[in-house]
């Protein structure tokens, strides 16, 4: 099989699998840091218990977070070598921040936080669990810093056949690092309000430690509505203007527009793309409604697929399906999170099977938008490894051979599946359980 | 001193930070696996646990860093050393989850089943690194493109199986010092029992590792004997060495446990010195192996990341000594325990 394919599909993989985890982390830290800080400066016993059962939750995840992220510090090397030598003097810088101002951080803190609980005063351990939110987050920064990076690369000059720092700042406040930032921040908070609002709900139809799930929901919802709406506006416009501004090829594939048209660009609703021809099926779409979104004006022209190169086009169907489901994903988040909120104020929720219902079993939708936000970002970059400097074809380890490189995917996939089924079946145990402290018996944990 | 020196020497830190701290916790791991009794054994990973976390960072922050410092270093070596790195990742994987999941079923077969992870995912990392070591400094088939031309059989040669051997032994020993600090009664005494002998077993492969090292690795002695950060390390090395049984005898643990780490810094104190200033030299020809000019990035970011590391690191050593205090003493189960 072709190595750089292969490459890819073990990054993919490796990637997604690592991306489950860190979202559901960074959310839950900073829902747990409101937890804890009502539960302590109010003294309230349903607050603590709130921190208390989520920060289990929140263990398991870091646990699995960190067991398949130490693979991603080191993937570069071992997979992208000639990517590592070509951006090195650039990316690592990032990715060493990481671990100097927030892994430390994040894992130093996690430990008191969990285990210090009757060690520590209140305070301090309210501050670790802070820390815990502060060190998750900025580890999500220096990522994205590093990823925003390989999109819409800045403060560097290429000499000596790679690419050298020239502006640190640059380098790191490129055109797409902000708003990359807070929409991928953001997008964890609905993911923790989606995941606790869900865990609620799963107590209120069983009639479970009702006064527990009663408070977590309005926690959850208050955050998840707030989240989800500004997930759309301003994040998520803002950051589809900014790769309509910096990345027009991949505009163009994600929002479908493959064939220059007079006047605006109109906003496709509905469609199934086809590669070859680069053709949509079906379309629903609002003419000139893209162009005024992206530059306020109905009649703004926007560069369509085919007046790029052919070989410098992203793949059509995977970008425009993972994105339009994304968002359709996204404006769901709002709708779930309104009617709760509405239902929630009306005093009608806690009967409302229904809403409990669909708010259970969304707990992962979250998650799918996230994946789908990361393909179409990824996938929306290709053939360029870095954007119009370096691709993804030259970017691959040479002296790996591909067996090598299968070995690993298979390896991977088989040790990812076992650990995605046990993560699965820990934290439905833990909800199963309940909120309860549990005795403990002699011999177990 | 120029930046790619000055660089050289805080990887070199960082190494030795990662060596000391997740040092132990491999030793403890192995030592798990000649732990039958349920309660020691959660003792063994309740002794770790709050801390573990944050000592894998060091190797986190170190592979970072090298990256960003040395990136065809970090290039060569890691797509080269292809297959065990990946050895070294599912270990370090299994061994970061089986902590949290082991507690959490109770069944005899799942406990165990975690146990092996535990024990396996550290004895391998403890192994390997010493192997990896040994393939440095033994110099690895590098061409004159910068490419690695050897494979994973090439790897496993004997001299750098020694080295992973001793590094194995040596982990194990300081995990021993360690626990020590950390358990009660029985357990203690049996913990206590493993630490003299595995200081033998250190001994005498250090001994014969750089016996072996002389025939396998004769330029690292080339004029080293004239270099007084030779002497010093060497010196630190000695007392380290013949500190640990004294100490471990009159049960000063703490004590016994900065002389083991002391050992562990000299080591790799006295490795980089010989290596300086090559990185990873080539076995095919010298003029081909990656040294801290020709494998390093631009002064402008070797600057920016001395920056970030000053800025940084002060404030990393201070709230990891704060956490460290806190979770001082005797390990004592409670509702928060694995």
């Amino acid at each position: 099989m072709d190595a750089v394919l292969l490459a890819r599909l073990q990054f993919a993989l490796t990637i997604m699998f690592h991306f489950i985890f860190p979202p559901i982390t960074i959310g839950l830290a900073w829902l747990l840091v409101i937890a804890e800080t009502i539960g302590w400066r109010k003294n309230s016993e349903v607050y603590k218990k709130i921190g208390k059962f989520f920060a289990k939750i929140l263990a398991v995840t870091f646990a699995v977070g960190v067991a398949t992220g130490i693979v991603m510090e080191f993937q570069f090397g071992t997979n992208w070598s000639e990517y590592s030598k070509f951006v090195g003097d650039i990316f690592g810088a990032p990715l060493a921040a990481e671990g100097v101002f927030a892994f430390f951080l994040e894992s130093g803190f996690l430990g008191l936080y969990l285990f210090g609980r009757n060690k520590v005063s209140k305070g301090v351990h309210w501050f670790s669990g802070l820390m815990v939110a502060v060190g998750s987050t900025l580890s999500a920064f220096w990522i994205l810093v590093a990823n925003s990076w390989q999109q819409t690369p800045a403060g560097f000059i290429v000499q000596n056949g790679r690419a050298e720092l020239a502006n640190f700042w640059d380098a790191v406040f490129n055109p797409s690092m902000w708003i990359r930032f807070f929409h991928t921040l953001d997008s964890t908070l609905i993911m923790g309000a989606f995941l606790m609002a869900g865990i609620a709900a799963y107590y209120l139809l069983k009639k479970q430690h009702t006064e527990f799930a009663k408070t977590s929901m309005k926690l959850a919802v208050i955050v998840g509505l707030i989240a989800s709406v500004l997930e759309l506006f301003p994040f998520g416009h803002e950051h589809a203007r900014q790769v309509a501004l910096t990345q027009p090829e991949k505009f163009a594939a994600i929002e479908g527009l493959y064939a220059t048209e007079e006047g605006g660009a109109a906003m496709v609703l509905f469609a199934v793309p086809t590669d070859q021809p680069p053709e949509l099926h079906g379309t629903i779409e609002v003419p000139g409604l893209l162009s005024w979104l992206v530059f306020g004006d109905v009649n703004a022209r926007i560069q369509s697929i085919n007046e790029f190169p052919k070989d410098e086009i992203p793949p059509l169907f995977l970008t425009f399906v993972s994105f339009h489901n994304m968002v359709v994903l996204g404006m769901f988040f709002i709708f779930v999170m309104m009617w709760a909120a509405w239902s929630l104020y009306k005093n009608k929720l806690w009967e409302n099977r229904l809403l409990l219902k669909i708010l259970l079993w969304s707990i992962p939708l979250p998650m799918v938008a996230i994946q789908l936000g990361w393909i179409t970002a990824e996938v929306g970059r290709q053939p360029w490894i870095v954007y119009h400097l370096l691709k993804t074809k030259d970017a691959v380890s040479v002296t790996v051979p591909a067996q090598e490189v299968l070995i690993s995917i298979i390896l991977f996939g088989l040790i990812y599946l076992f650990l995605g089924a046990l993560y699965l079946y820990i934290v439905i145990g833990k909800v199963k359980n309940g909120p309860e402290p549990l005795t403990i018996k002699e011999g177990t944990v | 001193m120029d930046l790619n020196i000055i660089w050289f020497l805080l990887i070199a830190v960082l190494i030795i930070g990662y060596a000391i701290l997740d040092g132990f916790d491999l030793g403890v791991g192995v030592l798990h696996l000649f732990t039958k009794d349920e309660n020691e054994r959660r003792i063994n990973i309740n002794s770790i646990a709050p801390v573990w976390d944050g000592n894998e960072v060091w190797l986190l922050t170190a592979g970072g860093a090298l990256f960003a410092a040395f990136p065809i270093v970090y290039a060569t070596v890691f797509s080269g050393f292809y297959l065990a790195f990946m050895l070294l990742l599912f270990a370090l994987i299994f061994r970061a989850v089986s902590m949290e999941f082991r507690g959490k079923v109770d069944s005899h077969k799942w406990r165990n089943l975690w146990d092996w992870a535990f024990g396996i995912g550290s004895l391998l990392p403890a192994l390997l690194y010493g192997v990896a070591i040994g393939n440095i400094l033994k110099g690895i088939p590098i061409n004159s493109d910068g490419f690695f031309t050897g494979n994973f059989i090439s790897l496993l040669n004997p001299y750098s199986i020694f080295v992973g051997v001793l590094s194995l032994t040596l982990f194990t020993m300081h995990g021993s010092i360690y626990l020590s600090m950390k358990s009660e009664g029985e357990h203690r005494v049996r913990i206590k029992s493993y630490t003299p002998k595995l200081w033998i077993a250190f001994v005498v492969l250090y001994v014969l590792v750089s016996l072996y090292s002389f025939f396998e690795a004769n330029y690292l002695f080339a004029s080293i004997l004239s270099n007084p950060l030779f002497w010093v390390f060497f010196i630190l090395l000695i007392t380290g060495i013949i500190y640990i049984p004294v100490a471990v005898n009159s049960e000063k643990f703490g004590r016994a446990f900065i002389a083991s780490s002391t050992t562990i810094a000299s080591m790799i104190g006295l490795m980089s010195v010989s290596l300086f200033p090559n990185m990873v030299p080539s076995s095919i020809d010298t003029a081909y192996s990656l040294t801290i000019y020709n494998a390093s990035s631009t002064p402008r970011t070797l600057e920016t990341m001395l920056i970030i590391a000053l800025l940084g690191m002060p404030l990393v050593i201070g709230y990891t000594i704060f956490i460290y205090k806190i979770f001082k003493g005797k390990v004592v189960l409670n509702e928060d325990s694995y």
